[in-house]
């Protein structure tokens, strides 16, 4: 991994309103690797993946994708360079049905799945495809929240805790669904707070507490570095 | 002669007719306020100022470029919505964000200035525009007699009630405009250029306007407060309709016409407040309006 990173992040300060949420976070992201970013409620974690997006737009540092700069783009921008974006609520639009919902976020490159893929690897999907976006299951929701950014070619996909809230024969498909995404050489950047989830699809972990990085290590010291883990994050 | 419920059965159809003609024009303008208030969240009180600057483009290019009815209901759109979309892009634009009351406040504004000059410059009485002659005398249904112009105005607005439901319904387009309205962020986020779209919006239910009143031209005459007159009922439309419903503007809009020809026949003196009634019941019974959904 000696490579230029593909997503690059340094010295990250964010803000919002008055309040100064990230303090110099620092994050790297090779091509096809799946990072996750743990830390209790109120880390930073979240507000990483919406100041990567350009969601929150009070920030300072830097953020590079492949080597562009993606502090100065305007928010519709930043997906067109690459990024897809699986929000925390899941952002299922209620007026649009399944099928629309999966086919609304424009494609930003080549590569994407196809439409056929998806319904392959996400059947109940299909069988529900005329349905309102908001009448599925969470955990439909949370799949089409992830299907329709496979669409767009993105080359790297940002996961806010996709397992939030569901039942653990779900989580099993999502885990599933995400080591079937890293063996087509997707880089996914994960917020999670499962462990054992995380350590399924998980190359390296960050750790974060009060809006900075506090630690990072590979995803096979997760078992040795527990105790350590269990006191940053309470659990 | 027959009667229908001891009123002259020609009496009736008449006022049917009428309330569907007015019907017509609440349905499209209420439809672009509602298109408008769905995405942008303004309330945008210039809407009766752009249906009045349609009648005037049509009058205006056809007096002095010679340019006619046809080409008027197509140039006419385009040109109050390019204006529309300079408003936007340079003003309305740098109000979102913040109190919606703010963009009423400048699109009431507007209208207030665009209405003076245009009574300045041409009067407040009303300037005469003939139906082209393809659409003049009247056509026997039977039952009544009807002006060709005036079914052609029911027909015209249907198509285009219609036409701007199956653009918000059955496209990409119209399925960016439904998600933004939701989530405006979030569509952005997938890479949509929600400020375009926003612009479009606007641009497209100014159009809408413009349209109606190149079509009101023929029958209301050409007057700077064309708008001001229709406005306030439109306003009602929309919200017995519910905000931001679509298919609640172009439903209630007919619907509201026709019950208003309808108490022009079996209660006169209330045929010009039973639409306020209706909108004050409206509101203390399901405050969202009849297809509006609870937020």
């Amino acid at each position: 991994m000696s490579s230029a990173p593909l997503l690059e992040v340094r010295g990250l300060n964010a803000w919002y309103g008055e309040s100064h949420v990230l303090h110099g976070v620092d994050l790297d992201i090779h091509e096809g690797e799946t990072v996750t970013l743990l830390g209790r409620n109120g880390a930073g974690k979240t507000t990483t993946l919406r100041s990567i997006m350009g969601i929150l737009r009070r920030r300072e540092g830097v953020i590079r994708l492949r080597g562009e700069d993606l502090l100065r783009l305007p928010l519709h921008k930043v997906a067109q360079a690459g990024i897809g974006y699986v929000p925390e609520e899941r952002g299922i639009f209620a007026s649009l049905n399944v099928s629309e919902n999966l086919m609304l976020p424009p494609t930003v490159s080549e590569g994407g799945m196809s439409v056929e893929e998806i319904y392959t690897l996400f059947p109940n999907l299909y069988e529900r495809r005329s349905s309102q976006g908001t009448k599925l299951s969470g955990g439909e929701q949370q799949m089409l929240a992830i299907a329709r950014v496979l669409r767009t070619g993105a080359k790297i996909i940002l996961l806010d805790e996709p397992t939030e809230g569901l039942a653990p024969v779900i989580v099993q498909r999502i885990g599933d669904v995400l080591v079937a995404l890293k063996k087509r050489g997707m880089t996914i950047l994960l917020v999670e707070q499962n462990f054992r989830f995380a350590k399924k699809v998980a190359d390296r972990f960050y750790l974060m507490e009060d809006g900075r990085m506090v630690n990072s290590f590979p995803g096979h010291e997760l078992d040795a570095r527990m105790d350590e883990l269990h006191e940053v994050l309470g659990v | 002669m027959s009667t229908i419920f001891g009123v002259p059965a020609p009496a009736l159809y008449g006022q049917i007719l009428i309330g569907l003609i007015n019907g017509s024009f609440y349905a499209m303008l209420s439809l672009g306020l509602a298109v408008i208030f769905g995405l942008l969240r303004v309330i945008n009180f210039a809407h009766g100022a752009q249906y009045m600057l349609g009648a005037f483009a049509a009058y205006l290019i056809l007096n002095y470029a010679g340019i006619g009815y046809w080409p008027a209901l197509i140039l006419a759109p385009l040109i109050v919505g390019a204006i529309a979309v300079v408003i936007e892009r340079f003003m309305l634009s740098r109000l979102y964000g913040i109190d919606p009351l703010y963009g009423l406040l400048l699109t009431f504004g507007l209208a207030l200035i665009l209405e003076g000059a245009f009574r300045y410059w041409f009067g407040a009485a009303g300037q005469p525009y003939a139906a082209p002659s393809q659409l003049t005398g009247a056509v026997n249904l039977g039952f009544m007699f009807m002006p060709i112009y005036r079914g052609w105005v029911v027909i015209a607005s249907l198509v285009v009630c219609l036409g701007t439901w199956l653009l918000i319904e059955k496209t990409q387009l119209g399925a960016y405009l439904r998600a933004a309205t939701e989530n405006a962020t979030l569509v952005q986020a997938f890479g949509v250029n929600v400020p375009l779209l926003l612009t479009l919006t606007y641009g497209l239910g100014a159009a809408l306007a413009a349209f109606a009143g190149v079509l009101a031209a023929p029958i209301y005459q050409v007057s700077p407060l064309m708008g001001s007159n229709l406005i306030i009922i439109v306003f009602a439309v929309v919200v017995v309709g519910g905000m931001g419903s679509i298919l609640g503007a172009i439903v209630t809009g007919y619907m509201l016409g026709v019950l208003e020809g309808l108490t022009k026949v079996f209660y006169p003196e209330a045929s010009s407040i039973v639409i306020f009634v209706i909108m004050a019941i409206v509101l203390l019974v399901r405050p969202a309006g009849l297809f509006g959904q609870e937020e």
